[in-house]
């Protein structure tokens, strides 16, 4: 029997057929939806590679069941940017150099947008450090991804006209 | 202004392009996921393959379930060594020096655990996975050998690849026994694991006799030639494409098993195949740094001189294939000393066989050396910067050569400044910070050799004032989209943004080796001594053309900038390459280039990028967590092409310096053999919060020999130096010296 799912993708509602419920969210984005921007580093939760935001919180992608995911709403690196506007994150991981090889990085750029909207970690560099060490970076673009998240959340305040 | 119109003999000034901090130009690719990694590839009727590793180090498969596994709905074939079609090339053959013996389904014996003994194809990778899980294998097993005691020793004819294994000046014996202060030191190193975030992956796709793959490569037309060796195939017949590598660190640089079994099940089941390993399978066929153990005697006088300094290293290799870290060579062009011996001896271990990893040899040998030095100075009673520089080496202590430049001091003064060495008490145990932690300062010395290898390049120039580029780069995070393009801009005399540069593919001319540090110096030499051919070749046009306002000038009294040729007499003669073209009725012109190195130069002097590291570490008193607070370091390595890029891959290298010495070991059971933490939560690399503070500095470094372009590398070297400057700073805090890495917190409580 062939089971198929609802649910929201980068704002386009899709139906898609599960004709395999072991099928992870991971593999039903890059092979079944071709979305390949979300990458596979570990499948098993502890790379963060596939980091997408599920609901609009980050989660990682291979750890979850595509089955698991109807009537979600879940929001990828291909869903980021509005047309050629790069969203503030993505641009300052590029100023501020926060990629080498670009593997981890839709990934880490997922996790920044989350981990910025959860609002916790504010403009303190060691709290944004802690909270994206769920994202390993092999080229270990550490210092520029720390610096891009700090300036993206920087601009964000601005723009909402607080300070964090 | 770019002097771009003779091939340059010697030192040449690179134009408005290179030394630019441009962000990268594949950066909106990569930060929008539209950067196409081998595993991305999704042809249409794509299967999938999974394959079976083996679960035992040493022995034989003695039976597969094939029929359990062909009975899984959707899969297609399952590949053993029963049915696997027969390859051109012997799979334990070594046809060139960069050809490993793998496994590709050749008999039922087991060499080493994770080893591949089956493939299965399916229509889906859930379907290939379970068909993989139902093979359910049997052994016959034989005793795994795993460790430096349980392997087999021997005498290794080469180290690295193709390096000589000992070596020896002066007399070490009668300068160690007549020296003042003697210490030894002993050092092992564990197993490494590349671990590039991208797994090893290719998607594979026969059309009669042409073969087309995706796989991330570090060596593009190398790997054609290889591929098509063992499929006998002509190298034309074989497409590459490997535009983006997700990390490769050494690993993705020689042929590997797996591939080969994916390219052999495409052409069985005659579809596209697609093989991606999982992360466990990391930790096998596709190489890791072999384990070392070392040691290390020095021997100074009472002022600090080194007399006498020897560095012995056993190096552990797989049972049927010989990659020896050639650690003991790190010893041999950092200090001065008229004694010096370097060994190696070598244990054959049932596990994959090791490869290069991001400075192989030197970095395992920096990290026992650098402990040494250490020793030595304290046994003296001396500051390690000032024992360091007291030993400093004015000419290459191995060759005798003079350096083709070493701005070694410059690294220590700047890095020592901004670090604030100037403060640091003597003596171990003397710092606690503010929150009681013991604090720890400690040093190493950075080098890593300057190597070319052959490459090739083509610049075009077409009429509508663009130029096109092409050489078969390799952009494993390094930046070659970046900075290639930034010294062929340069040598077409075009802005960076009129150039259109295509590389990553088997249709681009020879690139050469992305590995050793030499990429860019090679590629980037070929490059733009291809612009520069062309624009000669314009000049020719020009100068002999009585309607140009160039005529008679001569093509050495031509310069060219921003797309026009000017006379070198009369800035106010010139014409854009555009009017030049279209008189003479061309749509474009073009001219190969090879760029190298004048092997004068190689044969007279000694060349190798330097840096020094100082290493902060913080360390809980009563639970001695290790912490990295600060790593500040810097490198001299010739022409920087790009700072901002520069600067990521030495910091890079010296987070890995981190890891090194804090976390990363692969550790095999000693009974069955197999691999204990294959994953990343049990192989450990620095995280994120691993590295509040890194810093990496760049010193000017004019080198007139190294190439024509004065380029050395960075990729390698960030990790020499880092990782002996940490242990040494354990050191400092705790008065503990280490004789192992990683550093456990149970040998700081020894």
């Amino acid at each position: 029997m062939t089971l198929s799912i609802s649910l929201s993708v980068n704002g386009e509602s899709l139906n898609v057929p599960l004709e395999d419920t072991r099928t992870t969210l991971l593999d039903l984005l890059r092979e079944h939806i071709g979305l390949t921007g979300t990458k596979k580093g570990c499948d098993r939760g502890q790379c963060g590679a596939c980091t997408v935001l599920l609901d609009g919180k980050r989660i990682n992608a291979c750890l979850t069941l595509a089955a698991s995911v109807d009537g979600t709403d879940v929001t990828t690196i291909e869903g980021l940017a509005q047309g050629d506007t790069l969203h503030p994150v993505q641009a300052a991981f590029i100023e501020h150099d926060g990629f080498q090889c670009g593997y981890c990085t839709t990934g880490q750029i997922m996790s920044a947008v989350g981990l910025l909207s959860e609002g916790d970690a504010g403009a303190d560099p060691e709290r944004i450090r802690e909270g994206m060490s769920g994202n390993i970076c092999r080229c270990a673009a550490y210092p520029g991804i720390t610096a891009a998240v700090l300036d993206a959340e920087r601009r964000q305040s601005e723009s909402e006209g607080t300070s964090v | 202004m770019p002097d771009t119109l003779q091939t340059p003999a010697g030192h040449v000034r690179l134009g408005s392009n290179s030394g630019q901090p441009m962000t990268r130009r594949d950066g909106i690719a990569k930060v929008t996921g539209t950067a196409t990694y081998a595993a991305d590839n999704r042809p249409d009727r794509l299967a999938h393959a999974v394959f079976a590793s083996a679960g035992i180090a040493r022995g034989r498969v003695v039976s597969l379930n094939v029929e359990a596994a062909k009975s899984h709905p959707e899969v297609i074939e399952v590949i053993t060594p029963d049915n696997r079609p027969a390859l051109h090339l012997d799979p334990d053959g070594k046809s060139h020096p960069f050809s490993w013996r793998i496994e590709a389904l050749q008999d039922n014996t087991v060499r080493y655990a994770g080893q591949p003994i089956a493939l299965v194809v399916a229509e889906t990778l859930e379907a290939a996975t379970e068909g993989a899980r139902l093979l359910a294998p049997e052994y016959d097993t034989d005793p795994a050998r795993i460790g430096f005691e349980n392997g087999e020793a021997y005498d290794p004819p080469a180290v690295g690849i193709g390096g000589n294994p000992s070596f020896s000046k002066g007399d070490f014996d009668t300068g160690f026994s007549n020296s003042e202060h003697r210490i030894g030191a002993s050092v092992d190193t564990p197993a490494q694991y590349h671990n590039a975030m991208e797994p090893h992956a290719i998607v594979a796709e026969w059309s009669g006799d042409h073969l087309t793959i995706d796989t991330p490569n570090q060596a593009i037309h190398l790997a054609r030639g290889a591929f098509a060796g063992y499929f006998g195939i002509p190298p034309e017949n074989v497409t590459l494409r490997s535009p983006f590598i997700g990390g490769g660190f050494g690993s993705k640089a020689i042929l590997v098993g797996p591939q080969i079994l994916a390219i052999m099940a495409a052409r069985m089941v005659d579809r596209p195949v697609k093989l991606v390993l999982r992360r466990d399978q990391m930790f096998g066929p596709v190489q890791h740094r072999g384990a070392t153990r070392q040691k290390l005697r020095i021997g100074t006088d009472g002022n600090g001189l080194i007399k006498a300094l020897e560095h012995e290293a056993t190096a552990s290799t797989s049972s049927f294939d010989d990659f020896i870290e050639g650690a003991g060579n790190a010893s041999l062009n950092m200090y001065a000393s008229p004694a010096i011996v370097a060994r190696h001896s070598a244990v054959r271990v049932d596990t994959g066989t090791p490869g290069p990893m991001r400075a192989p040899g030197e970095a395992s040998g920096s990290a026992a050396l650098e402990i040494a030095i250490d020793k030595a100075a304290e046994a003296v009673g001396m500051d390690p910067l000032e024992f360091r520089l007291r030993n400093y080496a004015e000419t290459d202590p191995a060759s005798g050569k003079p350096f083709s430049a070493k701005s070694l001091r410059e690294c220590y003064e700047l890095a020592a400044q901004k670090f604030g060495w100037s403060d640091r008490p003597l003596a171990p145990g003397q710092m606690r910070d503010e929150n009681g932690m013991l604090v720890g300062w400690g040093m190493g010395s950075a080098l890593f050799p300057a190597p070319m290898f052959a490459a090739q390049a083509r610049a075009t120039l077409r009429r509508d004032g663009t130029a096109l580029v092409e050489t078969s780069g390799a952009d494993m995070g390094q930046g070659a989209w970046t900075a290639l393009a930034q010294i062929a801009a340069d040598g077409v005399g075009l802005p960076v943004d009129r150039i259109e540069f295509m590389s990553g593919t088997t249709d681009q001319p020879d690139a050469g080796v992305a590995g050793g540090s030499g990429h860019t110096a090679s590629a980037g030499g070929a490059l733009f001594e291809a612009g520069s051919n062309a624009v000669q070749k314009l000049a020719d046009l020009a100068t002999a053309d009585p309607e140009s306002p160039l005529f008679g000038a001569g093509n050495t009294g031509v310069e060219a900038r921003e797309g026009r040729l000017f006379r070198a007499d009369d800035e106010s003669r010139s014409e854009s390459y555009a009017d030049i073209l279209e008189r003479a009725g061309l749509e474009r012109i073009d001219a190969m280039g090879s760029g190298g190195r004048d092997p004068a130069n190689t044969e007279a002097r000694a060349m190798f990028s330097h840096g020094a590291v100082f290493a902060e570490v913080k360390i809980d008193p009563d639970l001695f967590q290790i912490r990295v607070s600060r790593l500040i370091g810097a490198f001299a390595a010739g022409r920087i092409i790009n700072p901002h890029l520069a600067k990521s891959q030495l910091t890079g290298g010296m987070i890995w310096g981190i890891g090194f010495a804090l976390h990363e070991e692969g550790i095999h059971d000693l009974r069955s053999g197999r691999p204990l933490n294959a994953d990343l939560a049990g192989y450990h690399v620095p995280v994120n919060a691993d590295a509040p503070h890194v810093e990496a500095l760049l010193v000017d470094e004019d080198d007139p020999y190294v190439n024509a372009l004065g380029i050395k590398g960075v990729g390698e070297i960030g990790i020499t130096g880092s990782v002996g400057a940490i242990a040494n700073a354990v050191w400092h805090a705790t008065g503990k010296r280490i004789s192992s890495y990683p550093i456990h917190i149970d040998a700081l409580l020894s």
